[in-house]
């Protein structure tokens, strides 16, 4: 390592830098170098305390937070393919086709996951090449969150679009990393929801679930339709119709979206984000390195669970009478309070704004999807409306702030 | 933010294409665009730009009633007391807007339709008023006639280039007044006949109209440094 180390030093870097061949090629240089070697950066002026965790190792502990979704999700895609074609069964064990399942889901997932990097860092390398800024670590975690958040069968020129509006008009045009204001990958998948309604919703969530219909081979049961989509079919129909009672036959114990298969995640949905425990677990390593802000995802699971509880008091329709722990873990509100709501750029900062921010999220998300049947994933929705309100909340947990001390100030003086 | 001074009485005359006027002519285009600089009459901008023909149509309304408006108003100014100057600028807007109304409503029935409320707008549109008070009050017709000329024509290519750039990529099409819309994409293409493509809904949608905006005057002012603000 010593060797190759110095080899870059000495061989490769005097091309880069001064009056180098490949100057003009620097910030590509210096990205690679400071993701592969520690930089050997110190501050020049002043006494600082340095915290060995930099950007680079912040994004990658939460790439490795999502590997577990990720890795359900690729596993997920071949467990719904073979269940909706009627290979399996929901008795079968786990492991059964599950070399298949896994090569399902990794033709479907890989060439997301290279779309979207490859859009997304094709922007970020000529940005920073035009601006002569070195190119960050900004992208790699929502380079990744981009294809879970996706459905399975989109398009992959769709995402690439979406990727590219994404990092243009969310990030760069407010200053790249760290500047933006809304969630990137959020707004890359609200970008798709508007843009192609038709690819985002129905019957898609399943791989060729479609094909399968017309070629008579779709199994019992099966629509390719999300727990949300189907849920939200029973809004303005009678609780007790004929609809509702059908859907909510599958919400029962040992139906398809059973509370089991929801928090497990055994259910159709966008790539990662069907399963409450693969995000709990990216929870539990963000909280424990200290990355992902305890506070808000606490606060927007809380959020959910009290709106949920108050829609299943009131029990209006079919859609409320839905348990509170069965709408938060159905749909991606735990991947989102995991994974979206936390991004430390576009959160409230302060303390007590974390609280607020993620408390409203929580209550907007399971208040958006069950009053508008249009946007069945209330989540995406409640978030980037947060994203934008978190600035607010901060200003007025600071006014607060500075009037409790002055209040306080005052006491003392008098 | 307008960069025109409001000159007194000129001593000697002056041809109507001097250099000055000239640039009547050509600053809204660019330095002082209404829409993307000024940013005024950005509402109009929003409505009526899913489509190119109804852009157009729009704009030529728009230089119609500024041309009126800064022409009549420009010859009035010595006439008009200052306190009730505004209601006589309305006055002299809102019949042209008229004008334009009845006219679009006998001649073009169904573009007159798609444009709505937004043909009676002009009225409101910012752009017409501030020209008024800010130039028209002020010079004389042949200078005004430039000005508003100059200034419809900065509303007017910002208004087609929206307008492009959504109805291409938002329905696969292009229109044009008289000809209708036009959609050059075969139909092969699209998802629903088994091909790989689908227009972009967004666009049709109007916060696509704010970004595609939001777009130019991001290009504009990477050009053109000496637009961005201080600060």
């Amino acid at each position: 390592m010593k060797a190759l180390h110095k080899l870059i030093e000495e061989r490769v870097k005097p091309n880069f830098t001064g009056d180098g061949k490949l100057k003009r090629f620097w910030v590509v240089f210096d990205a690679l170098e400071t993701f592969l070697f520690t930089p050997g950066h110190t501050t020049s002026k002043g006494v600082h305390i340095r915290d060995g965790i930099d950007l680079k190792r912040t994004m990658f502990l939460v790439i490795v937070a999502m590997i577990p979704a990720l890795l359900f999700g690729t596993w997920n895609i071949g467990h719904q393919y073979y269940l909706s074609l009627g290979d399996i069964t929901t008795a079968d064990p786990w492991t059964a086709m599950f070399l298949d399942k896994i090569i399902v889901g990794a033709i479907k997932v890989v060439p997301l996951i290279v779309v979207s990097y490859a859009t997304g860092l094709g922007i970020e390398f000529v940005i920073a090449g035009i601006n002569g800024h070195a190119i960050n670590e900004g992208f790699l975690v929502s380079g990744m969150l981009i294809p879970l958040i996706m459905p399975v069968d989109v398009p992959l020129w769709m995402v690439a679009v979406a990727t590219a509006f994404a990092v243009l008009i969310a990030k760069e045009v407010f200053g790249g990393t760290g500047m933006n204001i809304l969630n990137v990958a959020l707004t890359s998948r609200a970008f798709l929801f508007f843009a192609y309604p038709k690819q985002m919703s129905g019957e898609i969530w399943i791989h060729d679930v479609m094909a399968s219909k017309t070629g008579g081979l779709l199994a019992d049961g099966y629509t390719g339709a999300t727990a949300l989509g189907h849920l939200a079919n029973t809004v303005g129909q009678p609780v007790q119709g004929e609809v509702s009672n059908g859907v909510m036959a599958m919400f029962t114990d040992g139906g398809m979206f059973s509370l089991m298969n929801c928090f497990v995640g055994t259910i159709p949905g966008s790539v990662a984000e069907t399963s409450a425990l693969a995000a709990l677990i990216g929870a539990a390593i963000l909280i424990w390195t200290g990355i992902g802000s305890w506070r808000i995802i606490s606060s927007f699971i809380v959020g959910g669970l009290v709106m949920g509880a108050i829609f299943n008091l009131l029990s209006l329709n079919a859609y409320m009478t839905i348990g509170p722990v069965h709408q938060i873990v159905m749909g991606g509100f735990m991947f989102g309070a995991v994974f979206m709501a936390t991004d430390p750029v576009s959160a409230a900062q302060t303390n007590r704004g974390k609280w607020l921010y993620g408390f409203l999220g929580g209550l907007f998300s399971i208040m958006i999807r069950v009053f508008n049947p249009a946007y069945p994933e209330g989540v995406m929705m409640a978030i980037l409306f947060m994203n934008v309100m978190a600035p607010t909340i901060d200003h007025y947990v600071i006014e607060a702030n500075i009037r409790r001390r002055e209040k306080r100030l005052t006491a003392a003086v008098a | 933010m307008s960069t025109e001074t409001i000159t007194a009485v000129e001593p000697k005359r002056e041809s109507l294409f001097s250099k000055k006027n000239r640039k009547l002519l050509t600053d809204p285009l660019d330095d002082s665009n209404p829409i993307t600089v000024q940013v005024l009459g950005i509402c109009s901008a929003l409505a009526i730009t899913v489509q190119v023909q109804q852009a157009v149509i729009m704009s030529l309304a728009v230089l119609f009633v500024m041309i009126g408006g800064n022409v009549i108003v420009s010859m009035m100014r010595n006439i008009i007391p200052d306190r009730i100057r505004i209601i006589v600028q309305l006055v002299v807007i809102a019949s042209l807007v008229i004008i334009v109304d009845e006219v679009l409503k006998a001649f073009s029935p169904d573009i007159s339709e798609k444009l709505s409320v937004f043909v009676g707008l002009i009225i409101t549109n910012c752009i017409i008023m501030g020209r008024l008070e800010a130039f028209a009050l002020g010079n004389k017709p042949g200078p005004a006639m430039l000005d508003a000329v100059g200034n419809a024509m900065g509303y007017a290519w910002i208004l087609l280039a929206v307008a492009l750039v959504r109805e291409v990529f938002g329905s696969g099409a292009i229109s044009f007044p008289g000809v209708g819309q036009v959609k050059f994409l075969p139909e092969s293409w699209f998802m629903a006949n088994g091909g790989f493509y689908e227009n972009n809904n967004l666009m049709i949608l109007p916060p696509m109209a704010l970004i595609t905006v939001g777009i130019i005057i991001w290009i504009q002012r990477s050009r053109n440094r000496s637009l961005i603000e201080e600060n």
